[in-house]
């Protein structure tokens, strides 16, 4: 079981598709650091050496991978909330960000429908 | 589509004037703008605008995080005070 940057890489698929698993990388930045390892990425995980490993983990020294990659992605958000611009409003309030329609749909971000009931009048 | 990197950020002309003669004369004065499409450059840090949103001005201080984003962005046009019939304890629940 090969521990790359805190993620326990999954034994018996290729190499190339193992690193997907860890966040922030993709399958082109994947192949990428394989070709840069100089790795043949049909190894399986369970195969690669410990020199192999090793050339993975000072490629991936390059990128931000993992929880330092959430913090940045938390900051820039939590940035946008603190200037209080359009951006962060739609943040702080769980709506769409990007000026996607709110009239329907819309449902990833603000989640469940909420059952608007009108209140009837008792008599 | 992003604004061509080759023209360089819009920013009010005007707005610049009035601002780096405040600058110059180091004085604070909250100024009036319509400009909410005119970026914001590190020569507005620390001065108060008073942005138009349409209906009236809206006091925007600016703080060197907000460098790079448009004036419009601050000063918002809608006011959402929730829907009709929605009761507010329910919602909270």
């Amino acid at each position: 079981m090969a521990r790359i940057s805190g993620v326990d890489l999954p034994n018996d698929k290729r190499i190339e598709i193992a690193l997907t698993y860890i966040y922030g990388i993709g399958n082109n930045l994947a192949k990428n650091i394989i070709a840069k390892a100089q790795i043949n990425p049909d190894t399986r995980v369970k195969d690669l050496s410990n020199e192999d490993v090793g050339k993975i983990r000072t490629v991936l020294g390059d990128y931000k991978v993992e929880g330092a990659l959430r913090t940045e992605v938390s900051m820039n958000i939590k940035r946008l909330m603190d200037i209080s611009c359009y951006r962060g409003v739609r943040h702080r309030r769980g709506l769409p960000v990007r000026g996607q329609r709110t009239h329907t749909n819309a449902r990833t971000r603000s989640g469940r429908r909420r059952v608007v009931g009108m209140k009837k009048k008792s008599k | 589509m992003a604004r061509s990197i080759k023209k360089g950020p819009y920013v009010d002309t005007k707005l610049v004037d009035k601002i780096l003669a405040m600058n110059e004369s180091n004085q604070k004065k909250v100024i009036k703008t319509w400009a909410r499409r005119s970026t914001i450059t590190p020569e507005f840090v620390g001065h108060t605008l008073a942005v138009h949103n349409g209906n009236k001005f809206f006091p925007v201080f600016i703080n060197e995080n907000m460098v790079g984003h448009k004036l419009g962005e601050f000063s918002p046009t809608r006011t959402f005070r929730g829907h009709a019939g929605r009761d507010k304890r329910s919602s909270v629940r």
